[in-house]
């Protein structure tokens, strides 16, 4: 009966490492299952994660289910197990506590050996209903240890409640920060020892503090002080021995792990880079040697080639940008399109188009049918022009977007080309018209031609500007 | 390409042929560009030596002291930039053309910044690079219808853009945007000229004054595309 006031107050207790912990719980809502270890007869059984797992006969294996848990998981976790309400396993380890403490232990035990694992449940955390339950179980054992108090334990509580409570406590913020599921999370995390957030650094630290204030507090009254004092310096000199033996240990796993972790990242990185090049540049290459004789054939397979290595290194959605996943850059804005016309134009016809774009803005109707007509103007003079390069510039500004499509070739008298010319007639200045904007063309034999293409745009549309161009 | 003032006859320097270095960490590259200007049989320039990493060139370049050195951007220990930072402080009369494969906002703003005086891609032809390289070191500014986008777009006062600070240095004037539209639109100096009714010294003038502001400014965009990539 002399232990019960212990365990009472062990229960009792419970609130105090919880706010912390729960704490913990909400800001990493993950409820990622730890490592399925050391549980029997797991290998018979397939089923997915989602399903919670089953023994031989069909019950639920016993897990932690710290998604659930108040403390360690452990009631939740033997409730599933037992299909019974969690709250009587939360009263029957209240009431093993109150007697000599087998609750409490018991509960440590099992945190220790069973593993954590999956919910297997619906709902992932512990509603509040079920916790305030949690804690009205563990006020009534306190009350009930009160009421122990009362009936004549007074002299236990001294020694015995405190410090051994403030021990337990600081066991069950250690165990807690070391919960396995932690642990897994630690090795997964870059550096180790950065892995556990500073707050959880003062749980740990707060944790031993408790436990060695507890631990010692409780030997001072029971035995006289200077024994304690050098006992004290004793373990504390054994520790701090301890630690310093294994410091080199430490830092080389922790140096390990960060080396392992940048070489896998090297080692991805220089996998997807050998994938992208053997699948375009390679491939470009071995075609450029079966075609070496062909000239136009070669110059359209180098600049289509460029132009796509260009846009996987430096695009918007590059590889080398800085929020660059890879390659894939999708035509919904109007740099992204009038590339993609001048890249198809480059590879119909043989020329090189560069387009300069200053400002952008998400693609519409009327800049849909700006780019076409752009597209059409480098068309004609990559046909009609005679020339290696075309120069596109467009600008998107003050509520007007511009392209102009300008070549050094052949060059025409605007005036002498005949109605039945649909290209210029219809592609360009009919699709222009319809859209509110104009198409100028100037050009003179000899001198070259430049298309002047401009329309009026939605300043909303070019709210959604992209940076830079 | 026909844009680097092609077509404009840059004047050769009075005092001989003008000096160029080769910097690039591609043996293959530098010999196809000393065989290209070789090729051209251009008087107005000469080939005097070449560095294939950021030490040699900065070895190289001091001893030697090159009018032009034709600068990649892109190699190992800190490129282009590297050679730049250690070689233009102490000797400014060597002038840097950046010579690159890369279009990238960043690196071609960042190597302006880093005090290059011009800009233009390895794709460039014999006849052009070469009219450019007199032109950088004649002390003009070599924008190609790519750098003049991105300095455009970087001075550009759009919603979000930074509040003018300075407007002596973070803004182009008038003149100065519609000269660089039109490099943009792929126009040489002689026919920027022609359009505007100015002289190509004018021409020249203003698209010097623009480098200036894009190396001097502080506005927000130049420096965000090189804080972008942590080389400022």
């Amino acid at each position: 009966m002399g232990a019960e006031p212990v365990t009472g107050r062990s229960r009792g207790s419970r609130p105090g490492p919880i706010p912390a912990a729960l704490l913990a719980l909400g800001a990493r809502p993950t409820g990622s299952p730890g490592p399925n270890t050391g549980a029997p007869s797991s290998g018979s059984f397939t089923s997915g994660p989602v399903e919670p797992r089953l023994t031989p006969d069909g019950m639920p294996k016993l897990v932690r289910i710290r998604d659930r848990g108040v403390v360690g998981g452990v009631a939740a976790g033997i409730s599933v197990h037992l299909r019974v309400p969690v709250a009587w396993v939360r009263v029957v380890f209240a009431l093993l506590a109150l007697m000599g403490g087998a609750g409490v232990i018991a509960y440590a035990l099992l945190w220790i050996f069973v593993p954590a694992g999956d919910s297997g449940a619906t709902d992932g955390r512990p509603n509040t209903a079920e916790r305030r339950q949690a804690y009205g179980i563990a006020a009534v054992g306190v009350a009930l240890l009160i009421a122990g108090t009362a009936l004549g334990f007074g002299d236990w509580i001294g020694y015995v409640l405190g410090p051994l409570g403030l021990a337990a406590i600081g066991g069950a913020f250690i165990w807690k920060e070391a919960d396995d599921t932690r642990r897994a999370r630690w090795r997964r995390t870059a550096a180790g020892f950065v892995g556990p957030t500073s707050g959880s650094w003062w749980r740990l630290v707060g944790g031993v503090v408790l436990v060695i204030g507890g631990l010692s507090v409780f030997a001072l009254g029971q035995t006289d002080f200077t024994a304690v004092r050098s006992a004290l310096i004793a373990v504390v000199l054994t520790l701090v021995g301890v630690a310093i033996i294994t410091v080199p240990w430490w830092i080389r796993l922790v140096r390990d792990l960060g080396d392992e972790r940048r070489e896998r990242i090297r080692e991805k990185e220089r996998a997807e880079i050998a994938a992208h090049l053997h699948d375009s540049v390679l491939q470009t290459l071995a075609l450029i040697q079966r075609q070496a004789g062909d000239n136009r054939e070669v110059l359209r397979l180098a600049r289509g080639q460029e132009r796509e290595l260009r846009s996987w290194l430096y695009g918007p959605a590059g590889y080398a940008s800085p929020d660059g996943v890879g390659p894939t850059a999708p035509s919904t804005t109007f740099v992204a399109a009038l590339a993609t016309a001048a890249g198809e134009v480059e590879d119909t016809y043989a020329v090189a188009v560069s387009p300069v774009v200053v400002g952008d803005a998400a693609m519409g109707p009327h800049l849909a049918a700006l780019v076409a007509a752009a597209r059409e103007a480098m068309v004609n003079a990559a046909k009609h022009a005679g020339v290696a390069e075309i120069s596109v510039y467009a600008e998107i500004e003050g509520g007007t977007a511009s392209v102009f499509v300008r070549d050094r070739g052949a060059g025409f008298d605007p005036l002498a080309v005949g109605a039945d010319r649909r290209g210029l007639a219809e592609s360009i200045r009919g699709r222009m018209d319809r859209h509110g904007g104009t198409a100028t063309v100037h050009s003179a034999p000899g001198a070259g031609t430049e298309v002047e293409l401009s329309m009026p745009v939605d300043v909303e549309a070019e709210s959604a500007t992209k940076d830079g161009a | 390409m026909t844009w680097a003032g092609g077509g404009d006859g840059a004047p050769a320097k009075a005092d001989g042929p003008v000096t160029v270095f080769l910097v690039d960490d591609h043996a293959l590259f530098r010999t196809g560009v000393k065989a290209e200007l070789a090729g051209l049989e251009d008087e107005r320039i000469r080939v005097v030596g070449e560095a294939g990493s950021v030490g040699e060139a900065v070895v190289r370049i001091t001893a030697t002291l090159p009018d032009v050195v034709l600068l990649d951007v892109h190699m190992p220990d800190g490129g282009g930039r590297a050679v730049l930072e250690q070689v233009h402080g102490p000797h400014p009369e060597v002038v840097f053309l950046a010579l690159s494969v890369s279009d990238a906002a960043e690196d071609v703003i960042n190597v302006i910044r880093a005090g290059a005086r011009g800009y233009v891609t390895k794709t460039i032809s014999g006849r052009d690079l070469a009219d450019a390289v007199v032109r950088v070191s004649s002390g003009d500014a070599v924008f190609s219808p790519r750098l003049a986008g991105f300095v455009l777009d970087a001075f550009s006062d759009r919603p979000g853009a930074a509040p003018v600070t300075d407007p002596e240095l973070d803004m182009l004037s008038p003149r100065e945007r519609e000269v660089l539209k039109l490099l943009a639109r792929g126009y040489a100096y002689k026919e920027i000229a022609a359009q505007l009714f100015i002289s190509i010294k004018t021409v020249e003038t203003h698209v010097s004054s623009v480098l200036r502001k894009t190396q001097m400014s502080n506005r927000y965009e130049l420096t965000r595309w090189a804080t972008d990539r942590r080389l400022v």
